[in-house]
């Protein structure tokens, strides 16, 4: 029986899976041109830009800073692993979720994409493993940075090369459910509030524990926070068990996110 | 299944949009190697059939086989075997005219030495071999068109659904891309399409139903059709009064049958000229008189009393 | 009857009407939770060293005022501008009325300057509240966000005329606002930057409003003096009108 079912799932998968990489290989396509190879070589500088200007330049004014534990880093040791985080969780969001409602609603993409063998949770994974692969390029070239400044050691981040994937993954994920919810450009005016809220609370800048109750409370629920607790743990070398639960949360975001974003664009395009 | 059986089979299909009913129990058979057309005005449900049978569109009512397969549950496995060209071109504006359909080819599984392959073929097919690495966004509408044709093609489709080809083009585009559909009916391949253009569907359709909300109402081929529901020829009649309600009781007799338009009255008869001649003997002067051979336009203003194009 | 250019103005607070809510959001809500952020949770840890002999709220507030002219001005004159071009195409529809180019320019930029006013009085608003407005000069920062508004969306509307994508508008912003934003002494003083980009942060009209703005709060005296800040915006704001102008005809022409 196992025998019989098993090729069978491992071939369905194999299917899905090739499908998912044409919805991918698009982008890899729509890359090569001049245009977007700029938009996208510029999307690397920004967060090392607010690593040079917060994490040395306010970081000048600060002297040591003592992390819970007890240890003391440098302000930029502290502000550079967040800002990695927060520049998976930018990268996957803006891929995920202007990008796709462009494709979605404006150039009508998914129209002529669904007219073939592809499934809608399909081109949710293809347009997810082309917002990882774009946002690993990223990550690569930030940890790079970091391991220049002497902000983390080679090991550690590569170490925490896999944790910028799955927090990635969960922003990806999460941002393609949104996507399908989106009304009008609008729109993402709020998500951008939202978005830049968790960038400076979710223990970016100052370490969370000066906050009020009721902020920690709100701020530890948000994915973001796991992102950076997770990123920190690993590239200040503190590991703990507890960053087992940032991951087993940010995995069960982004596969939250791709049902709701399969099952939504079949809603919303096979009408 | 066998080789007899039609390729798209629907029975009392019904798409139900809310209230709305936008098809409302259609009998379709379409078999291999023939073009057949949907033909009616905007609104007549042409384009919900369209999705229904390309698998994006689940039916609200009904029965319908499409290659032998379940449109709900076997959905990908059909459209793996189906070319759509939209009404609307869905290109992808940030891709070459090369990389629109080599892109394509992929979602169907095919290798990329092959989608190469192919798009060189069919960009030659279309004619745009000259544009092939420009990117979509500065073509023409005909030229975007053909190519949407040729991405329909790109997986050597067993059914190739055309929802309102050549819509909004202007007429040299019109003939361009009519003769490369003909050319694919030279080979055999099975035509779906729908059209609001009566010449459209009489240069490209074997076989043809006519809607109108919703449901057909009539079905053959476009020389049976005009046999079956006007005569042969039409004299059309243009006067320069404002009114044309008065000379319908003058023209009473002459020809079958006697449509009034805003701006014309169309007379049905075998014998055009015959009748141009009674109207002449009744001292009428029209400004202006037409004889021309019937059309299916005219089997559709019979039929619904409304005119295609409006 | 009503001046062009003020038509081409009315045009553009119909379409305000309509979009003010997520405007608020990004214009006004987002400055203030970067104050809060930067403000009161680091400025937590720089007043322990004591580095700066001001509190550093009260340093970053009259900075963030500035750089809010810049964000609110910088937005409101890129994707709007290249739609008035591209999407909308409300300038070409414009072209075949009496309005005049200039009538144009000047009608769209005064309705960004009155979006920079109300973005900027918002803010000045939230400063008080916080008890970062240390002087009678205050009031001032009003009409110096308004010069660096002017300043910035002038250069920046002949740039959207410019341009033929608007993926070009993410490499302004990336290169262009967000490096004025991090390193034109909005966070830290300047001199603690590299000779080169203290030269690249003089340059920025970014610094300039700085400056003045924090003269203006915390009742100091600026880096240059404030006349010779002043006459530097003023030279982008003409320099940039003159461009703006000439790029939107350019346009307009083919």
């Amino acid at each position: 029986m196992v025998t019989l079912v098993l090729p069978r799932l491992a071939a369905r998968a194999e299917r899905r899976f090739q499908r998912a990489a044409a919805v991918a290989g698009r982008n890899v396509a729509a890359a090569r041109h001049v245009g977007y190879w700029w938009v996208l070589v510029s999307g690397f500088f920004e967060p090392v830009l607010y690593l040079l200007s917060i994490g040395l330049g306010v970081g000048a004014l600060i002297k040591g800073f003592t992390l819970p534990d007890g240890r003391t880093v440098s302000y930029a040791a502290f502000v550079a692993p967040a800002m990695l985080a927060a520049s998976a969780m930018n990268g996957a969001l803006a891929e995920t979720t202007m990008n796709m409602f462009g494709k979605m609603k404006y150039m009508r993409l998914y129209d002529g994409v669904l007219a073939t063998p592809v499934q809608p949770f399909e081109v949710a994974l293809g347009e997810l493993m082309w917002a990882l692969v774009r946002g690993s390029i990223y990550s690569v070239a930030f940890l790079g940075i970091m391991v220049g400044m002497g902000l983390t050691s080679t090991g550690w981040a590569i170490a925490a090369f896999p944790a910028t994937v799955i927090v990635g993954f969960a922003f990806g994920g999460m941002g393609m459910a949104i996507a399908t919810y989106v009304r009008s450009w609008q729109d993402f005016d709020y998500i951008m509030v939202v978005q830049f809220a968790m960038f400076l609370f979710s223990g970016t800048f100052a370490p969370v524990d000066s906050y009020a109750w009721f902020m920690r409370i709100v701020v530890e629920v948000t994915p973001l926070y796991h992102g950076v607790q997770l990123l920190r743990g690993l590239a200040t070398g503190a590991l703990g068990w507890g960053l087992l639960g940032h991951v087993a949360y940010l995995i069960a975001l982004a596969s939250v996110g791709l049902v709701i974003a399969g099952r939504r664009m079949g809603v919303l395009l096979y009408k | 299944m066998s080789a007899a059986e039609p390729l798209i089979t629907a029975r009392d299909l019904v798409k139900r949009f809310g209230d709305f009913t936008a098809v409302a129990g259609i009998d379709v058979d379409v078999h291999a190697g023939e073009a057949f057309g949907f033909l009616g005005p905007n609104g007549a449900g042409k384009s919900s059939t369209m999705r229904m049978i390309g698998c994006v569109s689940a039916p609200s009512g009904g029965t319908l086989r499409i290659l032998g397969m379940d449109p709900v549950r076997d959905g990908s496995a059909i459209r793996a075997r189906l070319g759509v060209c939209p009404q609307q071109d869905s290109l992808d504006p940030e891709l070459t005219v090369r990389e629109n359909l080599t892109v394509y080819a992929r979602y169907f599984g095919i290798s990329r030495k092959v989608a190469r392959q192919r798009a060189d073929e069919l960009i030659e097919f279309v004619q745009l071999t000259e544009r092939a690495g420009d990117t979509v966004e500065p073509l023409s509408g005909g030229m975007k068109r053909r190519l949407t044709i040729a991405r329909a093609l790109v997986n050597d489709p067993a059914i190739v659904l055309l929802d309102e080809p050549t819509t909004g083009l202007d007429p040299q585009a019109r003939h361009l891309v009519w003769e490369r559909l003909f050319q694919l009916k030279q080979r055999g391949v099975t035509l779906v399409l729908t059209t609001h253009y009566m010449d459209e569907a009489e240069q490209l359709c074997d076989r043809l139903v006519v809607m109108d909300g919703g449901k057909i109402v009539a079905e053959g081929s476009p020389r049976q059709l005009i046999d079956r529901y006007s005569t042969r020829e039409v004299v059309e009649l243009r006067f320069s009064e404002a009114t044309l309600d008065s000379y319908v009781g003058k023209l009473e007799s002459i020809g079958e049958r006697l449509e009034l338009l805003p701006d014309r009255i169309l007379l049905y008869a075998d014998d055009g000229d015959a009748a141009v001649a009674a109207v002449g003997n009744r001292d009428l002067r029209p400004s202006s008189v037409l004889v021309r051979r019937s059309t299916l336009e005219d089997v559709f203003l019979h039929l619904t009393g409304r005119t295609l194009v409006d | 009857m009503a001046h062009p250019a003020y038509a081409v103005f009315e045009h553009q607070l119909v379409s305000y009407r309509r979009v003010w809510r997520g405007s608020v959001l990004s214009s006004f809500l987002l400055p203030v939770l970067f104050l809060l952020a930067m403000g009161l949770s680091v400025g937590g840890y720089v007043d322990r060293t004591g580095g700066l002999g001001v509190r550093y709220l009260d340093f970053i507030a009259p900075g963030l005022l500035a750089s809010t002219a810049l964000q609110v001005a910088a937005s409101e004159s890129t994707w709007p501008v290249y739609s008035g071009f591209h999407w909308h195409r409300m300038y070409h529809s414009m072209r075949a009325t009496p309005v005049r180019v200039a009538d144009m320019v000047r009608g769209h930029i005064a309705y960004v300057l009155l979006r920079v006013a109300l973005s900027a009085l918002g803010f000045l608003i939230v400063m008080a509240l916080f008890g970062t407005l240390h002087s009678w000069w205050a009031p001032l920062a009003l009409p110096v966000s308004l010069l660096v508004g002017l300043a910035t969306a002038a250069p920046i509307f002949a740039f959207s005329a410019l341009v033929k994508t608007e993926g070009m508008f993410a490499v302004l912003f990336r290169f262009a606002v967000v490096p004025m934003t991090l390193f034109a002494g909005v966070f830290f003083p300047v001199d603690s930057l590299p000779l080169a980009a203290r030269a690249l942060a003089y340059v920025s009209p970014l610094w300039h409003g700085v400056e003045l703005t924090r003269a203006a709060t915390l009742g100091t005296a600026s880096a240059w003096g404030a006349w010779a800040h002043v006459g530097y915006l003023v030279a982008w704001c003409v320099a940039g009108y003159l461009l703006a102008t000439y790029r939107f005809g350019r346009r307009l022409a083919e």
